[in-house]
């Protein structure tokens, strides 16, 4: 454009940009309605082009990268060997751990659950009198409701990761586990930051909106009475843990404030330094498609006169340690390549899942939490098995999303239809002649009955996508039957096509 | 009994009976150039990629002039007005940083000096313990960062880094690689997240 002219089309997008959609939360006690969820989020094109895209992308660029790597697949394989026989001697690091960070002027706390979590570290805080609270991305911290647990005795905790900035400030849950806010688009972000921030609301440029967001949460960084981080990884012969960003907001959290907390699964344990170098070079690849974040930061002990406290979590992890099926879901290292390479994943939006974990990482975690809340969960799946190709851990991710659904079925948790239709099937597929006679009724079906009869909410199949036509020369069966078996029955070679 | 006692017992109840031994990790840097100018250039070729800046100091150049060619354009402010806190002897700086600076208080600076403890070729980053920093917070409460960085002291790769002996005898001992960053906003990149707007590492050998 020339001159001063206003772009008619662009002031005309900006000025209707597709409101944001919002897949409705399952009530208290209720099944997640996966399918119903990713529906709504398919309602708003845009927004599901963009994220497809968006998501697509991380996982291209972790192929750019893994292939520069020769040794790639032998990292993965050692990655995965490493977790093995640290998890089959977990008990033995954790006490290392902790003997090693006490040593090192650590405080080390022990909590069972979210709720001892959240009570420990609210004990510590008020110890210290701390008011106000910056805080790094912490998966571990959203599965034990730390925000909300704090939002509930009055003091404030400040997301310093942008993405997670920009969901706390909008009330909603993360949607990936890397990029939390992945299904809004720079519209959305425009919006909610002149809301909640001022800035100027017809500016969605991603420069401007990251400014703005750094401008006001610097003095928040600056006052602050505590700082929080989780951990990527904690080893066991420092007693030190591994926290990796992008934006150096955890070492913001952990070195300005002078209390620094942090909440640690038990299953971060490494045992060696050596070993990170597997972990390191695999983590952010597999994460962003990047050779590494941009700040890999390993805390030892306290800063110069500074305090440091660590909570070790269980939050049933050591339960998930004694299934037999599924323990090795606990090497998981959180990096989100299941949910960029999922066909499923990429059309449904991470709040489709309604779970602290989305994606094929969510369908084999968050049963263990609830599982008949999440007994939808593992048949959101095509069982492709590209996230276990893309786990730099070799978990057989797609194995374990099978397991799920055989687990739920003996436990009774599958929800009516799913049971009556697979029970019917079941018996049907077993029998040749049963089989044959449910073809047939089908294809006369299909032909006879009005669409209000097969497109209904009985028929989840026909949801978005058309029932095939049936051939009009009768089924596979009759075709066979006229044309390769003779009169005794006996299969004739014929060139016929 | 403690929750500490609950939890190492219901995992020693649980974990798989295998026999899994941890496993040996090669080194897997063969392949790296085997003189100290090829690894140094692709060390600048990797922190290129990563969004830092490699200025090598021409023949008669200071760190001095160095700093003012690479940032006087991007401080929104004039050169003369920078707050340039510097802990290496190569740069005077303006500012003075001491161990006993409260972590915030350094919020004010422009540019910061720094020397690096070591590099690894393979993903351009620089390595710093507390020893380096001073006052850790400088590393991100800074608006630019400048690093010395010796050319002996770069390492191949990530294998080797973590050999070293920094990582058992430093409380805090952090890899940055190019400034801060993020994409978090429709996945369009932008430096200067949260920490350092800009990452410059300059190769200067110990005086």
């Amino acid at each position: 454009m020339s001159g001063n002219e206003p772009n008619p089309a662009a002031t005309m997008a900006r000025a209707t940009p597709e409101p944001q959609p919002r897949p409705a939360k399952a009530a208290d006690g209720k099944r997640v309605d996966h399918a119903r969820s990713a529906k709504q989020f398919l309602n708003a094109p845009e927004h599901a082009k963009s994220h497809d895209t968006r998501v697509w992308a991380m996982r291209t660029k972790r192929d750019k990268q893994a292939h520069t790597i020769e040794e790639w697949e032998e990292l993965r394989q050692l990655a995965s060997d490493i977790k093995t026989h640290t998890l089959t001697h977990l008990d033995t690091y954790l006490e290392q751990f902790e003997a090693n960070a006490k040593a090192n002027g650590i405080h080390v706390h022990w909590a069972k659950d979210g709720a001892e979590h959240n009570r420990i570290i609210h004990e510590i805080f008020t110890d210290h009198g701390v008011k106000s609270v910056i805080k790094a991305k912490s998966m571990l911290m959203e599965e034990c409701g730390f925000r909300h647990y704090m939002d509930g005795v009055g003091i404030e905790i400040v997301e310093t990761d942008l993405g997670e900035r920009i969901q706390q400030l909008d009330g909603e849950d993360p949607s990936h586990i890397v990029v939390p806010p992945v299904h809004k688009m720079r519209s959305d972000v425009a919006r909610l930051f002149a809301d909640k921030l001022g800035s100027d609301p017809e500016n969605d440029d991603a420069h401007y909106l990251a400014g703005a967001q750094r401008d006001a949460t610097r003095p928040l960084i600056l006052d602050a009475d505590a700082g929080m981080t989780g951990a990527n990884f904690a080893v066991a012969e420092t007693g030190g843990f591994v926290v990796c960003t992008n934006e150096g907001n955890a070492d913001l959290s952990a070195n300005v404030p002078n209390l620094h907390v942090a909440s640690i699964g038990i299953e971060k344990l490494v045992p060696r330094v050596e070993d990170m170098g597997v972990f390191i070079r695999l983590l952010s690849r597999s994460a962003l498609g990047s050779p590494i974040t941009q700040y890999t930061s390993h805390f030892r002990g306290p800063k110069q006169g500074g305090e440091m406290h660590i909570v070790l979590v269980d939050n049933g992890r050591s339960k998930r340690l004694g299934m037999e099926k599924f323990w090795s879901s606990l090497k998981c290292i959180r990096c989100g390549a299941c949910m960029n390479t999922c066909p499923v994943y990429r059309r449904s939006g991470g709040l489709s899942y309604g779970a602290t974990y989305a994606g094929p990482l969510g369908l084999i975690l968050n049963p263990t939490f609830d599982a008949h809340r999440y007994s939808n969960l593992p048949f959101a799946s095509t069982l492709n098995g590209s996230c276990t190709n893309v786990c730099p851990v070799k978990i057989n991710i797609h194995e374990q999303i099978f397991g799920w659904r055989q687990v739920l079925a003996e436990n009774g948790h599958l929800p009516w239809t799913k049971k009556t239709g697979l029970a019917a099937a079941g018996k049907v597929l077993a029998s040749p002649k049963g089989y044959r006679a449910a073809i047939k009724t089908t294809n006369s079906a299909l032909k006879h009955l009005p669409r209000w009869a097969i497109y209904n909410r009985m028929n989840a199949w026909g949801e978005g996508r058309e029932m095939p036509s049936p051939p009009d020369n009768g089924t596979f069966h009759d075709w066979y039957k006229r044309h390769r078996l003779n009169r005794d029955g006996a299969s004739r070679n014929t060139s016929e096509n | 009994m403690s929750s500490r006692d609950d939890i190492l017992g219901a995992v020693r109840s649980a974990k798989p009976g295998l026999d899994a031994p941890a496993p040996t990790v090669p080194n897997y840097d063969e392949n790296y150039p085997a003189d100290r100018a090829g690894l140094i250039d692709l060390f600048a070729e990797r922190l290129t990629m990563m969004g830092g800046t490699w200025h090598a100091l021409p023949e008669g150049q200071t760190v001095d002039d160095a700093l003012q060619e690479a940032l006087a354009d991007k401080l929104g402010k004039t050169f003369d007005e920078a707050v340039i806190a510097s802990n290496v002897p190569e740069v005077a700086g303006n500012r003075a940083l001491t161990e006993t600076d409260a972590p915030g208080s350094v919020h004010d600076v422009d540019i910061a000096v720094l020397r690096a403890r070591f590099g690894v070729a393979e993903t351009g980053s620089v390595a710093f313990s507390e020893a380096e920093l001073t006052v850790n917070s400088i590393a991100y409460l800074a608006q630019h960062l400048v690093v010395l960085l010796d050319p002996a002291e770069i390492v191949t790769n990530l294998h080797r880094a973590y050999q070293r002996d920094d990582f058992v005898s430093a409380n805090y001992t952090v890899f940055h690689t190019g400034p801060s960053a993020t994409a978090d906003i429709e996945g369009v990149l932008v430096r200067g997240a949260q920490g350092v707007r800009s990452l410059t590492v300059i190769p200067a050998p110990v005086q």
